[in-house]
């Protein structure tokens, strides 16, 4: 067992360090096109329907491996609906998600869903487990204990100190919990990283500095990450593609580049009009 | 107070009947409840119907549910047979168990409801099963309140259960009932104290059970089931591990001629060489039923009693041929044995103060139609809605002035303060002889008779050995004697014991 554990983390390791020192290139990364990267995630034509409410009408789009993705929309655009299709927390009306060349509704849910990192607004840690157990959670439950060595490495990927944990989670700052939160969905070495608002309820300056870690690990680790947020300058800032969503539909599909250059249609560039706008007041009041 | 200790003591196979009671009701409560809370926080129809039946239950009187059980479990019978037991441990347990329902599961479901949607998102989102979020996340975070409502519904158990003693079921009920019936509050009290101390003990460990829950403190959830264990295996090991006997079951109804009677029945058993068991305070509606099913072996009854619930007959053959049917018609349907007559009748009788008795020139009943309307009656608060009273009024055509209800101990004070002039008193009573009451005769057998009979149940009914030592009590007493025995149980001052006013009786007529 612990052969089979090095085994496993060396190339790993080996991976993150040369990546570490790079220089960071994400706003400049062109969109992962399917000609010259495997599509990770599939919608074909998805549909989620509540009674007369239609909350994601025919979506299709793929997702390429080891792209940042961010879903941008108001709020009852359908973005997080879509999301939860992928770990079967919603389950489409018609049509399919494919991950990984399966449709994920074929699948035992609990174990697809043990291959997908899952980070969202409320965060969910388990109130009555330790730091450390929450975020062994994971492996714990497909029969994998996970060592205190590697809880360590964990915690200081997201920037916390060790010893936090043995402390209960009602311990920590918001802040610091939702740093265990993603934490806990690192942890199982996730194929797919799904976000869904997960730095809404923090305060602005550990919102920056959180979304900067999360596109720094993105990178380090090689990750593939789906983000849903309703702000257009944390999907500008921190992804290589944005989709953008309006009543169940996406109406824009374009890298950060793009919609700054002014395309992606006029829902697009309503919602990229509103950091702009506060961007030159600000720079107009330096002046 | 030394009298309180010694009664106090003396209740510890009470007390370990109690116990084991209380424990398996609530245990089968949380079997039942648990898996039902769980199915009901997956299902809203199920939680409706699930805390509907469970608040229903509560609305019934804890009295009449444990009573209900008998019929239940009587028409049962036609499904596991006859050695399913009507009366005593089985019905308590049930009943008790379905009132002890409705706190764990609303307590259950409540905490389930109140769970954080956000930390059951991350159960799912995490890939936890179905049963490892139960197992993990659910119920984790519920017990402290699944522990409350274990909590409420153990106090409530236990102080319940003390209403089994009138299904036959042993309990701390026994002194309570024994000594409301005989009014010797020593009884009562050491009876109420056993009950509530015990509810207190269980509520104070279940409560560190429920802190160390909520606190998340192992040590101190598991000293306190560790000491909950402890106390039901000393009541176990108290209840199971005497020998096993085959004890001779006497009945006795809620008052304190069937307590003394009882007592004097099972002291010539003891003598005979029988172990002896008593289940006093039954209902009087069950003890006939339990007899019948052998799940007692002697009762006290009166001819009066059966004739009119058992036979459901209203007319009177008169007091030898009434006995005579009754006793082949207990033989014929159900093969139970009517020993014999004990030579008293605990009958409805006209009474009236001695010297007003005489001032008025009154022996009969007869002779009181003519005085009636100038007098004012008091009776039970059935009495004037009997069959007895329809009799007498219809045979001789009385009237009074006047008609009041008393309880029967207010009563007698009646009599003597003037308040009624003529009472319907109980013939066997003490208070006629202790107040200086006479009893008017009935020329015309109008009231029927309550002879008192000793009844063996079915499965002793051929044991000789039994008929014979109590064949001598046949016949052998008087109606004064029965009174002078319940006076001595009945009066204020100077209490007899039943047991003791039961060998004082045996003494009087000769038996000692």
């Amino acid at each position: 067992m612990p052969k089979r554990d090095r085994a496993k983390k060396l190339p790993r390791q080996t991976r993150v360090k040369p990546i570490a020192k790079a220089p960071k290139t994400d706003l400049q990364a062109s969109p992962n096109g399917p000609e010259n990267a495997r599509a990770l995630l599939v919608f074909n034509s998805v549909r989620r329907q509540y009674g007369a409410v239609t909350a994601v009408s025919d979506v299709s789009c793929s997702i390429a491996q080891g792209s940042f993705v961010a879903l941008v929309g108001a709020s009852g655009s359908g973005k997080s609906t879509l999301l939860k299709m992928v770990n079967t927390l919603e389950t489409p009306s018609s049509g399919q998600v494919v991950f990984a060349g399966d449709d994920v509704n074929q699948q035992q849910p609990a174990q697809l869903r043990r291959r997908i990192g899952y980070v969202f607004q409320s965060i969910g840690l388990f109130p009555h487990m330790l730091v450390g157990e929450n975020i062994a959670i994971g492996p714990r439950l497909a029969g994998q204990a996970l060592s205190a060595a590697r809880i360590s490495e964990l915690l200081e990927l997201v920037e916390l100190e060790p010893p936090m944990a043995a402390r209960m989670p009602d311990a920590l700052s918001g802040g610091q919990r939702q740093r265990v939160g993603v934490a806990r969905a690192l942890a199982i070495e996730p194929e797919l990283l799904l976000m869904d608002e997960p730095f809404g309820a923090l305060d602005p300056i550990t919102r920056a500095s959180l979304g900067d870690k999360v596109r720094e690990l993105h990178d380090r680790l090689s990750l593939t990450t789906i983000m849903v947020t309703h702000d257009m300058a944390e999907a500008l800032l921190l992804a290589d593609r944005v989709l953008v969503m309006d009543a169940g539909e996406i109406v824009a599909d374009a890298t950060p580049h793009q919609l700054l250059a002014g395309e992606g249609g006029d829902i697009a560039q309503q919602l990229v009009s509103v950091p702009r706008q506060q961007a030159e007041k600000l720079a107009a009041m330096e002046r | 107070m030394s009298e309180f200790w010694t009664i106090l003591i003396g209740l510890g196979p009470k007390f370990a009947a109690h116990i084991v009671l209380a424990a398996s009701a609530i245990g089968l409560g949380i079997l039942v409840a648990l898996p039902l809370a769980v199915w009901a926080s997956r299902s809203a129809p199920v939680a409706r119907i699930a805390l509907g039946f469970a608040s229903l239950v509560q609305t019934i009187p804890a009295l009449a549910l444990l009573a209900l059980f008998f019929p239940i479990l009587l028409s049962l019978r036609a499904v596991f047979g006859e050695g399913l037991p009507t009366l005593g441990f089985l019905p308590a347990l049930l009943a008790l168990a379905l009132y002890a329902l409705l706190p764990i599961l609303r307590n259950a479901v409540t905490a389930q409801a109140n769970l954080d949607p956000g930390v059951l998102e991350a159960a799912d989102g995490v890939g936890m099963t179905g049963w490892q979020k139960l197992r993990l996340v659910e119920a984790p975070l519920s017990a402290p309140f699944v522990m409350a409502g274990i909590r409420t519904a153990s106090v409530w158990t236990i102080g319940a259960a003390t209403l089994s003693t009138t299904i036959g079921q042993p309990s701390l009920g026994d002194p309570i009932f024994a000594g409301l019936q005989t009014q010797n509050w020593v009884l009562v009290l050491a009876g109420c104290v056993a009950s509530a101390g015990l509810a207190l003990i269980v509520d104070g460990l279940l409560g560190l059970i429920e802190r160390g829950l909520a606190k998340r403190s192992k040590t101190q959830w598991a000293a306190g089931l560790i000491a909950v264990a402890l106390g039901l295996i000393g009541a176990l090991t108290f209840q199971f591990g005497g020998k096993d006997q085959d004890r001779i079951v006497i009945a006795a109804k809620q008052f304190s001629e069937q307590y003394i009677l009882a007592q004097l029945i099972g002291s010539r058993l003891e003598k005979a060489g029988y172990a002896v068991e008593y289940r006093d305070g039954l209902g009087s509606a069950v003890v006939h039923n339990a007899l019948t099913s052998s799940s007692i072996d002697i009762s006290i009854d009166y001819t009066g009693t059966i004739w009119t619930n058992q036979l459901e007959r209203s007319d009177n053959p008169g007091r030898e041929a009434m006995y005579q049917e009754i006793k082949a018609w207990e033989e014929r349907e159900h093969g139970v044995r009517v020993l014999g007559r004990l030579g008293f009748e605990n009958a409805y009788g006209f009474a009236l103060r001695e010297d007003r008795a005489a001032e008025l020139g009154l022996e009969t009943l007869e002779d009181l139609v003519a005085v009636a309307p100038r007098l004012t009656i008091g009776g039970d608060p059935e009495f004037f809605e009997r069959p007895e009273w329809i009799s007498v009024r219809n045979a001789y055509g009385m009237r009074f002035a006047e008609q009041r209800n008393f309880s029967p101990t207010f009563m007698y004070n009646a009599l003597t303060s003037g308040e009624a002039d003529v009472i319907s008193a109980y013939t066997s009573d003490g208070r006629i002889a202790a107040d200086r009451l006479t009893v008017l005769s009935d020329p015309l057998e109008a009231l029927p008779s309550y002879d008192a009979m000793v009844l063996i149940a079915p499965a002793r009914a051929d044991d000789e050995a039994l008929a014979a030592a109590l064949q001598p009590l046949v016949g052998a007493i008087s109606v004064g004697a029965m009174r002078e025995a319940n006076f001595a149980v009945d009066r204020d001052d100077d209490k007899l014991s039943p047991a003791d006013a039961a060998a004082q009786l045996a003494r009087a007529i000769g038996l000692d």
